[in-house]
């Protein structure tokens, strides 16, 4: 085992962590602020990627393709919220739902211009389509080039624009639809719309990181999102874990997920290092999560509720 | 020029679960009208309907029949989150009127808005907290330091005093109050139900107050009702409740009624 050749997959490990980030970001916002598990999220984040790599290799500005990524994503959640709030569908339904819909939908997306008029990926090598906005053959160099630097800057941006947009009038509302339903009506607010504006965001949150995505690896995969919550999932609880106690404030919550991500990917080299078999990542991180989500339950079994006993005394 | 009553309700019906084993009939023609700074203390047997009434009022479920105006506005049709911005709500359980992780000003900040559109502007601002800190600090309850603590964190009466802030801190055209002290200890209940009476006059509200205490339901408002099997059974004004004991008003209901008052959480003392 050599040490160097870790060392050497660490940069990747960071950039691969901040895109994945700010999905996990999008994962945060349905799963903690709206209390509802997305599982719209491993469509989305294929349709993100799909939609990028179809524009950027038809001569579209990756900008603008990334943007068009974070509207079809948008829609994606709409998709989902409509099935919940207006069909009645369980949450966890209408997302699955969503997600197979989007299997076939990113397929014909990538197949744009194809005589199939289906494709199951996109190439787009960054030595042709040089104007990508990171691409992970740049993740090693000490220069501007880095993916590392602009993604950096976006995940900064972003989790500024979340901490703005949650301390809003409106945002401070869709929290509340998140924390107790009941009141939110109480107090005036739509909680099927909150709902649908919530998976809204959270999913063009996550196809704005798989058009990422597809650029930094040069490729569209309609796979691409396969156990894309659970990765999100990962990132939120290791946030958690580590600074929980630490991070009080939103801005550094959402930081948290951020980090959470990288660490995610961090470990994921070391273990791959240490000699597991890729084909094997996804059990165990399907586990690692697993314990991970048992915690509050066994916490609550074990320790006694010290917080709640004092709360019965008025 | 006669003033418009705070609530007309007629005829309304409600039963759950039609059709199946678990057929409920939980309104079954209920009809009444408040007037501006009515105050009324609403009593019954269990499954009477006391509660129902006033989450039709509040619009939680559609109902199957009749029709309700608040202040004027026909509501019947609307949904819970149109009526809101008439209707200030305690319910019975403390953690039901408060975001429990959300912290106390944005609880608030939340309240003052009710019924309002909400925009993409700051959602608490500098001059709403010297307010806020004002008005906990009229709870003595010593949250007025504490505007930046979660909400969870504190105990149930607590909460429900909070509740109750948040309920008139914009004034609401009708105030409902469902046995919003049931769940507290004798003590905190009393308190709480001090506090209700002060801001319910301070504000010239008009509310209906489920109780399961029928020395408080004498006690407080201008106004008691009595309900029985989805009706309301007997409505006393002012002069009539003032001359009345606990001891009387059971005997009341037992001749309007034909039988016992049963609830598990009525208090009989006197």
């Amino acid at each position: 085992m050599n040490i160097a050749q870790l060392l050497n997959q660490m940069p990747g490990a960071v950039a691969q962590g901040l895109i994945w980030g700010i999905m996990a970001i999008g994962v945060y916002i349905t799963f903690r602020i709206l209390d509802i598990a997305d599982l719209t999220v491993d469509g989305s984040f294929a349709t993100g990627g799909a939609v990028a790599a179809i524009l950027i290799t038809n001569g579209v500005h990756p900008w603008v393709a990334v943007l068009a990524a974070v509207a079809a994503g948008m829609a994606a959640g709409a998709v989902t919220g409509v099935f919940h709030t207006a069909m009645g569908i369980p949450a966890i339904l209408a997302g699955i739902l969503t997600q197979l819909a989007l299997y076939s939908v990113n397929l014909r997306i990538q197949g744009i211009g194809t005589d199939l008029g289906s494709r199951a990926n996109v190439p787009m090598s960054i030595n042709k389509y040089k104007n990508m906005l990171v691409s992970l053959r740049n993740v090693g160099q000490f220069t501007l080039e880095n993916p590392i630097w602009l993604m950096l800057l976006m995940t900064a941006i972003l989790i500024g624009a979340m901490y703005w947009f949650f301390g809003t009038e409106y945002g401070c509302g869709l929290r509340a639809v998140g924390a107790n339903p009941q009141m939110a009506r109480a107090q005036g607010i739509n909680t099927g719309t909150g709902k649908v504006a919530g998976l809204m965001i959270s999913n063009g949150l996550v196809a704005f990181s798989g058009a990422l995505m597809a650029q930094y690896q040069g490729f569209s995969d309609v796979s691409m999102g396969r156990g894309a919550i659970v990765i999100g999932l990962a990132a939120v609880i290791i946030g958690e874990v580590i600074f929980g106690k630490l991070f009080r404030n939103f801005a550094l919550r959402l930081l948290a997920v951020s980090i959470g991500a990288i660490i995610y990917y961090l470990v994921i080299q070391v273990v791959l290092w240490l000699g597991l078999s890729t084909d094997d990542l996804k059990l165990l991180t399907a586990l690692v999560v697993a314990v991970f989500l048992a915690m509050p339950h066994w916490k609550s079994r074990i320790i006694p509720r010290k917080r709640k006993e004092a709360g019965q005394h008025a | 020029m006669r003033e418009e009553p705070m609530l007309v309700l007629r005829d309304i019906r409600k039963t759950f679960h039609p059709g199946t084993v678990m057929q409920t009939v939980a309104l079954a023609g209920a009809s009444l009208t408040l007037n501006r700074g009515d105050f009324v203390t609403v009593i019954g047997g269990n499954g009477a309907g006391k509660s129902t009434m006033l989450n039709a009022v509040a619009g939680t479920f559609p109902v199957d029949s009749g029709s309700i105006s608040i202040a004027g506005r026909e509501v019947t049709h609307l949904p819970e989150h149109r009526r809101a911005v008439l209707l200030g709500r305690v319910f019975q359980d403390p953690m039901t009127g408060t975001a429990a992780t959300m912290n106390i000003e944005e609880n608030l900040a939340l309240a003052a808005r009710r019924g309002e559109k909400r925009h993409l502007r700051w959602g608490i601002t500098q001059k709403e907290r010297a307010l806020y800190r004002e008005k906990l600090a009229s709870l003595d309850l010593g949250l007025e330091t504490r505007l930046g603590s979660k909400v969870g964190l504190l105990s149930g009466g607590q909460r429900q005093a909070l509740t109750l802030l948040m309920a008139t801190l914009k004034r609401p055209e009708l105030l409902l109050l469902d046995e919003h002290t049931a769940a507290l200890d004798p003590k905190t209940a009393e308190k709480v139900l001090t506090l209700t009476d002060q801001l319910i006059r301070e504000n010239e509200l008009t509310a209906l107050m489920v109780t399961h205490n029928m020395k408080d339901a004498l006690a407080l408002g201008n106004r008691t009702i009595m309900m029985h099997e989805g009706r309301i059974i007997l409505d006393l004004k002012e002069e009539e409740k003032r001359s009345m004991t606990v001891g009387d008003l059971l005997e009341q209901f037992e001749k309007t009624s034909g039988r016992k008052l049963d609830n598990d959480r009525m208090l009989l003392a006197t």
